[in-house]
Protein backbone atom coordinates (compact mmCIF):
# COMPACT_ATOMS: atom_id res chain seq x y z
CA UNK A 1 0.00 0.00 0.00
CA UNK A 2 1.53 3.12 -0.85
CA UNK A 3 1.69 6.19 0.87
CA UNK A 4 1.63 6.97 4.73
CA UNK A 5 2.33 4.76 7.51
CA UNK A 6 0.68 4.89 11.02
CA UNK A 7 3.26 5.41 13.61
CA UNK A 8 1.37 4.13 16.92
CA UNK A 9 3.76 5.78 19.12
CA UNK A 10 3.34 9.37 18.48
CA UNK A 11 0.50 9.67 20.98
CA UNK A 12 2.13 9.60 24.18
CA UNK A 13 -1.62 8.56 25.82
CA UNK A 14 -4.97 8.44 25.08
CA UNK A 15 -5.62 12.06 26.20
CA UNK A 16 -3.19 13.37 23.21
CA UNK A 17 -4.79 10.59 20.83
CA UNK A 18 -8.68 12.50 21.43
CA UNK A 19 -6.98 16.16 21.32
CA UNK A 20 -5.99 14.54 17.92
CA UNK A 21 -9.04 12.73 16.90
CA UNK A 22 -11.27 16.20 18.12
CA UNK A 23 -8.68 17.78 16.03
CA UNK A 24 -10.12 16.39 12.65
CA UNK A 25 -6.48 14.75 12.53
CA UNK A 26 -6.91 11.59 10.24
CA UNK A 27 -4.00 9.87 11.40
CA UNK A 28 -5.31 9.49 14.94
CA UNK A 29 -8.14 8.43 13.34
CA UNK A 30 -6.27 5.76 11.70
CA UNK A 31 -4.52 5.03 15.08
CA UNK A 32 -7.95 4.30 16.93
CA UNK A 33 -9.02 1.88 14.42
CA UNK A 34 -5.47 0.34 14.47
CA UNK A 35 -5.50 -0.13 18.11
CA UNK A 36 -9.16 -0.86 18.61
CA UNK A 37 -10.46 -2.69 15.57
CA UNK A 38 -9.97 -6.12 16.37
CA UNK A 39 -11.75 -5.80 19.73
CA UNK A 40 -15.00 -3.78 17.97
CA UNK A 41 -14.58 -6.39 15.06
CA UNK A 42 -15.06 -9.27 17.67
CA UNK A 43 -17.78 -7.82 19.39
CA UNK A 44 -19.78 -6.93 16.91
CA UNK A 45 -19.07 -10.72 14.99
CA UNK A 46 -20.49 -12.38 18.21
CA UNK A 47 -23.12 -10.10 18.28
CA UNK A 48 -24.54 -10.50 15.37
CA UNK A 49 -23.29 -14.01 14.58
CA UNK A 50 -22.19 -13.56 11.03
CA UNK A 51 -18.75 -12.12 9.52
CA UNK A 52 -20.59 -10.25 6.69
CA UNK A 53 -22.87 -8.31 9.08
CA UNK A 54 -20.03 -7.82 11.32
CA UNK A 55 -17.94 -6.18 8.77
CA UNK A 56 -20.86 -4.02 8.39
CA UNK A 57 -20.94 -2.77 12.02
CA UNK A 58 -17.53 -2.35 12.46
CA UNK A 59 -17.46 -0.12 9.67
CA UNK A 60 -20.48 2.13 10.66
CA UNK A 61 -19.30 2.00 14.11
CA UNK A 62 -16.11 3.49 13.52
CA UNK A 63 -16.94 5.78 10.91
CA UNK A 64 -19.42 7.16 13.80
CA UNK A 65 -17.04 6.99 16.51
CA UNK A 66 -14.67 9.91 14.16
CA UNK A 67 -17.78 12.01 12.87
CA UNK A 68 -19.12 12.50 16.65
CA UNK A 69 -16.01 12.21 18.79
CA UNK A 70 -16.73 15.91 19.78
CA UNK A 71 -19.36 14.22 22.05
CA UNK A 72 -17.04 11.86 24.14
CA UNK A 73 -16.76 13.94 27.05
CA UNK A 74 -14.02 11.70 27.94
CA UNK A 75 -15.96 10.38 31.50
CA UNK A 76 -15.23 6.76 30.32
CA UNK A 77 -12.11 5.10 28.68
CA UNK A 78 -12.11 5.51 24.81
CA UNK A 79 -12.44 1.45 24.42
CA UNK A 80 -15.77 1.87 26.35
CA UNK A 81 -17.13 4.81 24.54
CA UNK A 82 -16.15 2.22 21.06
CA UNK A 83 -17.97 -0.58 22.39
CA UNK A 84 -21.31 1.53 23.56
CA UNK A 85 -21.24 2.62 19.82
CA UNK A 86 -20.30 -0.59 18.42
CA UNK A 87 -22.50 -2.64 20.55
CA UNK A 88 -25.41 -0.32 19.56
CA UNK A 89 -24.58 -0.47 16.06
CA UNK A 90 -24.75 -4.43 15.97
CA UNK A 91 -28.00 -4.74 18.38
CA UNK A 92 -29.79 -2.12 15.75
CA UNK A 93 -29.06 -4.26 12.91
CA UNK A 94 -30.36 -7.60 13.96
CA UNK A 95 -33.34 -5.50 14.83
CA UNK A 96 -33.70 -4.55 11.73
CA UNK A 97 -32.98 -7.77 10.20
CA UNK A 98 -35.55 -9.15 12.17
CA UNK A 99 -38.21 -6.31 11.39
CA UNK A 100 -38.80 -6.28 14.89
CA UNK A 101 -41.25 -4.17 16.55
CA UNK A 102 -40.39 -5.90 19.77
CA UNK A 103 -37.59 -3.83 21.61
CA UNK A 104 -34.20 -5.49 22.17
CA UNK A 105 -33.13 -3.20 24.99
CA UNK A 106 -34.88 -4.71 27.69
CA UNK A 107 -34.72 -8.63 28.22
CA UNK A 108 -38.26 -10.36 28.24
CA UNK A 109 -39.63 -11.23 31.33
CA UNK A 110 -39.21 -15.10 31.76
CA UNK A 111 -40.73 -17.37 33.61
CA UNK A 112 -38.56 -17.83 36.68
CA UNK A 113 -38.87 -21.64 36.08
CA UNK A 114 -37.44 -20.32 33.04
CA UNK A 115 -34.10 -20.36 34.93
CA UNK A 116 -34.14 -23.30 37.46
CA UNK A 117 -31.67 -25.33 36.15
CA UNK A 118 -32.06 -28.99 34.54
CA UNK A 119 -29.15 -30.19 33.77
CA UNK A 120 -27.12 -31.35 37.11
CA UNK A 121 -24.87 -33.83 35.66
CA UNK A 122 -21.23 -33.53 35.88
CA UNK A 123 -19.18 -32.21 33.46
CA UNK A 124 -15.91 -34.57 33.11
CA UNK A 125 -13.49 -31.85 31.64
CA UNK A 126 -11.31 -29.43 32.76
CA UNK A 127 -11.74 -26.15 31.21
CA UNK A 128 -8.35 -25.73 29.09
CA UNK A 129 -7.13 -24.91 25.90
CA UNK A 130 -6.95 -28.10 25.14
CA UNK A 131 -10.14 -29.23 25.54
CA UNK A 132 -11.58 -26.78 23.58
CA UNK A 133 -12.00 -29.10 20.34
CA UNK A 134 -13.28 -27.82 16.73
CA UNK A 135 -16.80 -29.67 17.87
CA UNK A 136 -17.09 -27.97 21.29
CA UNK A 137 -16.23 -24.30 20.28
CA UNK A 138 -18.87 -25.01 17.47
CA UNK A 139 -21.45 -25.86 20.53
CA UNK A 140 -20.20 -22.88 22.21
CA UNK A 141 -20.68 -20.42 19.23
CA UNK A 142 -24.32 -21.71 18.77
CA UNK A 143 -24.78 -21.60 22.30
CA UNK A 144 -24.02 -17.74 22.48
CA UNK A 145 -26.37 -16.85 19.74
CA UNK A 146 -29.00 -18.70 21.05
CA UNK A 147 -29.36 -16.26 24.07
CA UNK A 148 -31.29 -13.15 23.59
CA UNK A 149 -29.26 -10.43 21.75
CA UNK A 150 -29.80 -7.95 25.03
CA UNK A 151 -28.33 -10.73 27.31
CA UNK A 152 -25.57 -11.73 24.42
CA UNK A 153 -24.12 -8.61 24.41
CA UNK A 154 -24.29 -8.39 28.23
CA UNK A 155 -22.43 -12.11 28.17
CA UNK A 156 -20.02 -10.86 25.16
CA UNK A 157 -18.60 -8.07 26.62
CA UNK A 158 -18.31 -9.31 30.41
CA UNK A 159 -17.03 -12.95 29.69
CA UNK A 160 -15.74 -12.73 25.83
CA UNK A 161 -13.93 -9.52 26.01
CA UNK A 162 -13.58 -9.56 29.82
CA UNK A 163 -14.69 -5.70 30.74
CA UNK A 164 -15.61 -5.23 34.15
CA UNK A 165 -19.00 -5.14 35.52
CA UNK A 166 -18.53 -1.03 35.90
CA UNK A 167 -17.55 -1.19 32.18
CA UNK A 168 -19.89 -3.77 30.74
CA UNK A 169 -22.56 -1.51 32.25
CA UNK A 170 -21.12 1.84 31.11
CA UNK A 171 -20.72 0.20 27.24
CA UNK A 172 -24.45 -0.42 27.40
CA UNK A 173 -26.09 2.40 29.30
CA UNK A 174 -27.52 0.22 31.98
CA UNK A 175 -26.43 0.17 35.81
CA UNK A 176 -24.31 -2.75 37.25
CA UNK A 177 -26.66 -4.59 39.08
CA UNK A 178 -28.88 -4.80 35.44
CA UNK A 179 -26.12 -5.52 33.72
CA UNK A 180 -25.74 -8.54 36.56
CA UNK A 181 -29.11 -9.42 35.99
CA UNK A 182 -28.65 -10.18 32.39
CA UNK A 183 -24.96 -11.69 32.84
CA UNK A 184 -26.53 -14.41 35.27
CA UNK A 185 -29.49 -15.06 33.22
CA UNK A 186 -27.15 -15.53 30.07
CA UNK A 187 -24.50 -17.67 31.92
CA UNK A 188 -27.31 -20.08 33.46
CA UNK A 189 -29.25 -20.34 29.90
CA UNK A 190 -25.29 -21.15 28.21
CA UNK A 191 -24.41 -23.58 31.20
CA UNK A 192 -27.73 -25.31 30.34
CA UNK A 193 -26.60 -25.34 26.56
CA UNK A 194 -22.95 -26.96 27.06
CA UNK A 195 -24.06 -29.25 29.27
CA UNK A 196 -26.06 -31.45 26.74
CA UNK A 197 -22.98 -32.27 25.29
CA UNK A 198 -20.50 -31.91 28.07
CA UNK A 199 -22.26 -34.15 30.41
CA UNK A 200 -22.94 -36.55 27.40
CA UNK A 201 -26.80 -37.14 27.98
CA UNK A 202 -26.57 -37.64 31.74
CA UNK A 203 -29.37 -37.61 34.31
CA UNK A 204 -31.84 -34.35 34.05
CA UNK A 205 -33.44 -33.22 37.05
CA UNK A 206 -35.12 -30.34 38.84
CA UNK A 207 -33.79 -28.84 42.05
CA UNK B 1 -31.54 -36.97 42.04
CA UNK B 2 -34.01 -38.75 44.32
CA UNK B 3 -32.07 -39.00 47.38
CA UNK B 4 -32.07 -34.91 47.46
CA UNK B 5 -34.08 -34.39 50.75
CA UNK B 6 -33.28 -31.27 51.68
CA UNK B 7 -34.91 -28.40 51.58
CA UNK B 8 -35.27 -27.04 48.01
CA UNK B 9 -36.04 -23.68 48.42
CA UNK B 10 -32.77 -22.94 49.44
CA UNK B 11 -31.38 -23.83 46.27
CA UNK B 12 -33.78 -21.52 44.46
CA UNK B 13 -32.66 -18.39 46.95
CA UNK B 14 -29.69 -19.22 46.20
CA UNK B 15 -29.24 -19.43 42.66
CA UNK B 16 -29.98 -15.92 41.89
CA UNK B 17 -26.55 -15.04 43.69
CA UNK B 18 -24.23 -17.76 42.14
CA UNK B 19 -22.67 -15.25 39.18
CA UNK B 20 -21.21 -13.23 41.47
CA UNK B 21 -20.04 -16.36 43.78
CA UNK B 22 -18.14 -17.17 41.54
CA UNK B 23 -16.85 -14.09 40.62
CA UNK B 24 -15.98 -13.32 43.95
CA UNK B 25 -18.33 -10.80 43.85
CA UNK B 26 -20.50 -11.56 46.74
CA UNK B 27 -20.72 -10.31 50.30
CA UNK B 28 -18.56 -12.94 53.11
CA UNK B 29 -22.06 -14.15 55.03
CA UNK B 30 -24.08 -14.88 51.61
CA UNK B 31 -20.56 -16.96 50.64
CA UNK B 32 -20.75 -18.84 53.84
CA UNK B 33 -24.16 -19.92 53.33
CA UNK B 34 -23.23 -20.99 49.95
CA UNK B 35 -20.65 -23.12 51.10
CA UNK B 36 -23.00 -24.04 54.13
CA UNK B 37 -25.64 -24.91 51.84
CA UNK B 38 -23.75 -26.97 49.18
CA UNK B 39 -21.70 -28.77 51.88
CA UNK B 40 -25.17 -30.62 52.00
CA UNK B 41 -26.49 -30.38 48.14
CA UNK B 42 -25.06 -32.01 45.39
CA UNK B 43 -27.12 -30.63 42.68
CA UNK B 44 -25.97 -26.95 43.77
CA UNK B 45 -22.55 -28.52 43.97
CA UNK B 46 -22.29 -29.67 40.28
CA UNK B 47 -24.40 -26.14 38.96
CA UNK B 48 -21.59 -23.70 41.03
CA UNK B 49 -19.06 -26.02 39.24
CA UNK B 50 -20.29 -26.44 36.15
CA UNK B 51 -21.54 -22.35 35.94
CA UNK B 52 -17.86 -21.65 37.00
CA UNK B 53 -16.45 -23.99 34.13
CA UNK B 54 -19.18 -22.42 31.42
CA UNK B 55 -17.20 -18.83 32.42
CA UNK B 56 -14.35 -20.32 32.56
CA UNK B 57 -14.42 -22.44 28.49
CA UNK B 58 -15.36 -18.91 27.03
CA UNK B 59 -12.68 -16.63 28.87
CA UNK B 60 -10.36 -18.98 27.67
CA UNK B 61 -11.15 -18.57 23.89
CA UNK B 62 -8.21 -17.49 22.08
CA UNK B 63 -8.87 -13.86 20.30
CA UNK B 64 -9.82 -13.89 17.39
CA UNK B 65 -8.43 -10.87 14.88
CA UNK B 66 -10.27 -8.82 12.40
CA UNK B 67 -8.79 -10.71 9.26
CA UNK B 68 -6.69 -8.64 6.97
CA UNK B 69 -9.47 -7.92 3.92
CA UNK B 70 -11.71 -7.21 6.65
CA UNK B 71 -9.10 -4.50 7.99
CA UNK B 72 -8.01 -3.36 4.65
CA UNK B 73 -11.76 -2.84 3.97
CA UNK B 74 -12.54 -0.90 7.03
CA UNK B 75 -9.75 1.43 6.47
CA UNK B 76 -10.62 2.19 2.73
CA UNK B 77 -14.32 2.39 3.59
CA UNK B 78 -13.11 5.10 5.97
CA UNK B 79 -10.75 6.90 3.48
CA UNK B 80 -7.88 5.92 5.48
CA UNK B 81 -6.20 3.61 3.07
CA UNK B 82 -2.99 5.67 3.49
CA UNK B 83 -2.57 4.28 6.65
CA UNK B 84 -3.19 0.86 6.33
CA UNK B 85 0.78 -0.15 7.17
CA UNK B 86 2.27 0.70 10.56
CA UNK B 87 5.74 1.42 11.31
Amino acid sequence: MPGLAIDLNIYPDETALLEALKAGDTHACACMVKHHGNQMYAVALRIVGDSDEAEEVVQEAFISACSKVDSFEGRSKLSTWLYRITTNAALMRLRKQRGDTVSLDEPQLMEEGDLVPRQLGDWQMEPSQEALTTELRQVMDEAVQGLNPTLRAAFVLRDIQGLSTEEAAAALDISESALKVRLHRARLQLRESLADYLAGGKEEARL
Amino acid sequence: MSDHAHDHTTCHDLLGSLSDYIDGALENALCIEIETHMAECENCQVVVDTLRKTVLLYRDLPPEPMPADVEERLFKRMELSEYLTTV
